[in-house]
């Protein structure tokens, strides 16, 4: 009777396993926060204690001097007004980027879960390998392409390129999520009078939260993260983030400004890392939703 | 007004073939019900008449119009399906809704149908709710709802009730009667429950592996089974089976079970039998009486059922069952006599299953 009412007792006792788990662990996060302690410990540093000083040791005078200076007028190549040029850059890429990509992946998945297109299969094994292929043999056929229709250099051309990267993921996904949901749903949608597009945005969208929002997790970080796509395609006036920080650290004339660098790094880095902050959860949620239904 | 015809219809999902040349014919406002066991192509055949499914050949005549190239919103049906399929997103109020929102109606016309068909299902309180916030039964009722308001005159049901509790199921089982004999539309309704396919049907098809095993009102069905798939399947308690060989002299035909001899004088043979052909005498529990008739029984077994009582008993080595008042007082060992309604009883033939 009490084995069934009471909880399971808690161990507390430190076994040898446990206390060697928490090492693992506790080293194991130390590895990967302490360069990112440095950098925001020298970023706020002025140059002559960087020069002088201890890497780990705390700054004796604070500035955010840095921090003002990466972002509105560090030099990246001829130009010198900071970071946030790539700053908005980025989202101008990031925005339709990721909105198109969901869109035509959802689109895709919804397509290849419901309907019966003549060589659906091979489509999408064809898609599948375009997940696998490294994608760098793709980009001269693309740059071709591109600037064939006028796009190369552009931010269109940028955008163009990132949907047709992200696609094979997005509709791997979407696909895995719409295989799941009850045919029944789909046929009644049908007898209740809707074509393609209706059964998709009234019925099937609603119902898609979850893995939209791992969509969006996955292609912001991953677009955010984007550096050779970026050098590549979208031309020198749309050059996202990740290309201006690389100018900003190899155009340096005179002596190397540490902590400008840093702090011009950690606001690159500033997106991403809100988005896994704030998602979390959320995304592992989606994640295992898809993986218990699909 | 709608009547159906299904005309040499085949339907093979690759190299299985799920129907196999089938007609079928149902009449204006009449209630027809698929009856079958799991597998036998009861719901390809529905989603088929609904223009959900392709069809490899044959066609569908719907008011003589053949509709095998239609959409299913330009057939004029509604459907209900087995696992409800409601909107997950929407409330019952749009839910209901939908069907007449696709197709352009107004608002208020909209507003005045799911208003009328919540009254009808009695499930007004829970038009702002979502489906995960309702019982079985509540969403079994939405989906009906939402065949409802498109005021088709022709409803296909897959199943409604096989995911319902007995109590339940009984219940809108009446409900859905009541709502036949009200709006008398056509309905081809599927299930595998024949107490539900007795009730309700007008006629009823039975399937089996790929063909409609008989077709024919309910009391046809259940007393004069076409053959011994179709005896076994429908009733319950289950009819019984006694092998047999048919004896014939002087003009007088009987079946001998072993070293009893039952006279079948008043069967309506269908043909006249041949003497020494192997057969089975199907006998259903109130085909049979206990306490008089020619033959000794020894009583197995008593299965008391509330209303009456079932006594199974063995006839020489075959045992069989016997539907008798609740109050008549047997005792299991016993020997009691036993008596054939014989020109009730169904007789099969042992080599083909067929009535004979
Ligand atoms: N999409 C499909 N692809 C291949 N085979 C199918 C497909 N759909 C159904 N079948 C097969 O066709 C046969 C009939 O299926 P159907 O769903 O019509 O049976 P049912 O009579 O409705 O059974 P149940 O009572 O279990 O619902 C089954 O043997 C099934 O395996
Ligand atoms: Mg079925």
């Amino acid at each position: 009777m009490s084995s069934l009412t009471t909880s399971p007792k808690r161990r507390s006792d430190l076994t040898i396993g446990r206390i060697g788990l928490y090492a693992f662990l506790i080293s194991a996060a130390l590895f990967f926060l302490l360069p990112l302690f440095v950098m925001l410990l020298t970023s706020v540093k002025p140059m002559e204690e960087i020069r002088n000083g201890n890497l780990l040791a705390f700054p004796n005078v604070f500035t955010l001097q840095p921090w003002v200076k990466a972002w509105t007028q560090a030099c990246t190549g001829l130009k010198c007004e900071g970071i946030q040029v790539g700053f908005w850059n980025s989202w101008f890429i990031l925005i339709p980027s990721v909105i198109l990509s969901i869109a035509a992946g959802a689109l895709n998945g919804y397509a290849l879960s419901f309907w019966k297109i003549r060589g659906a299969e091979i489509l999408f094994a064809i898609l599948m390998l375009g997940a696998f292929v490294p994608y760098q043999v793709y980009i001269f056929p693309l740059v071709q392409i591109t600037s064939k229709l006028g796009l190369f250099n552009t931010l269109p051309g940028i955008v163009v390129v990132h949907t047709i990267f992200g696609l094979p993921v997005m509709t791997l996904l979407f696909r895995n999520f719409y295989v799941s949901v009850p045919r029944d749903l789909f046929s009644a949608a049908r007898v209740d009078g809707c074509g393609f597009l209706r059964i998709f945005w009234s019925v099937m969208l609603p119902m898609s939260t979850p893995i939209i929002v791992v969509a969006a997790i996955l292609q912001t970080t991953g677009i955010w993260n984007d550096f050779i796509l970026g050098l590549v395609f979208a031309g020198r006036e749309n050059w996202p983030m990740t290309v201006q920080l690389n100018n900003v650290i190899n155009s340096t004339q005179g002596e190397r400004e540490y902590n400008v660098q840093m702090a011009a790094t950690i606001l690159t880095a500033l997106v991403p890392m809100l988005v896994y902050f704030l998602s979390g959860r959320y995304f592992v949620r989606g994640i295992a939703a898809g993986a218990v239904k699909g | 007004m709608p009547n159906i015809s299904i005309e040499n219809l085949n339907i093979k999902f690759g190299a299985v073939t799920v129907l196999d040349g089938l007609n079928l014919a149902i009449a204006d406002r009449e209630f027809m019900v698929l009856l079958g066991p799991s597998g036998c192509g009861k719901s390809t055949l529905l989603n088929t008449v609904a223009g959900l499914i392709d069809a490899n050949d044959g066609r569908i005549l719907i008011d003589g119009t053949d509709v095998i190239t239609l959409e299913p919103k330009d057939r004029g049906l509604a459907m209900v399906f087995q696992s409800y399929a409601l909107y997950p997103q929407m409330s019952v109020r749009g839910n209901l809704g939908f069907g007449l929102k696709v197709a352009g109606l107004p608002k208020a016309e909209i507003e005045k149908r799911v208003s009328d068909a919540a009254d009808l299902l009695q499930i007004r309180p829970l038009l702002d709710r979502k489906p995960g916030a309702l019982s079985g039964g509540q969403r079994q009722r939405v989906a009906i709802g939402r065949a409802l308001v498109r005021q088709t005159k022709i409803f296909l049901f897959d199943e409604p009730l096989s995911n319902l509790d007995a109590q339940l199921r009984a219940e809108l089982r009446l409900e859905i009667k009541r709502l036949h004999q009200r709006l008398k539309t056509t309905v081809i309704y599927v299930t595998h429950d024949q107490i539900e396919a007795l009730t309700l049907a007008d006629r009823i098809a039975v399937m089996k592996d790929r063909i409609i095993q008989q077709l024919g009102t309910p009391e046809e069905i259940y007393e004069r089974p076409a053959n011994r798939f179709v005896a076994s399947f429908v009733g319950s308690p289950a009819m019984t089976f006694l092998p047999a060989t048919l004896v014939s002299s002087d003009g007088r035909i009987s079946a001998k079970i072993g070293e009893v001899d039952v006279p079948l004088e008043n069967y309506p043979f269908k043909a006249p039998p041949q003497d020494g052909m192997q057969v089975e005498l199907g006998i259903r529990p109130e085909q049979s009486s206990l306490g008089e008739g020619p033959y000794l029984a020894k009583v197995e077994m008593v299965e008391p059922m509330g209303a009456d009582t079932l006594v199974w008993s063995k006839l020489g080595d075959c045992s069989l069952s016997t539907r008798v008042g609740a109050d008549t007082k047997i005792i299991p060992g016993e020997t009691v006599p036993l008596g054939f309604v014989t020109d009730k009883i169904s007789l099969f033939s042992k080599d083909t299953g067929l009535r004979l």
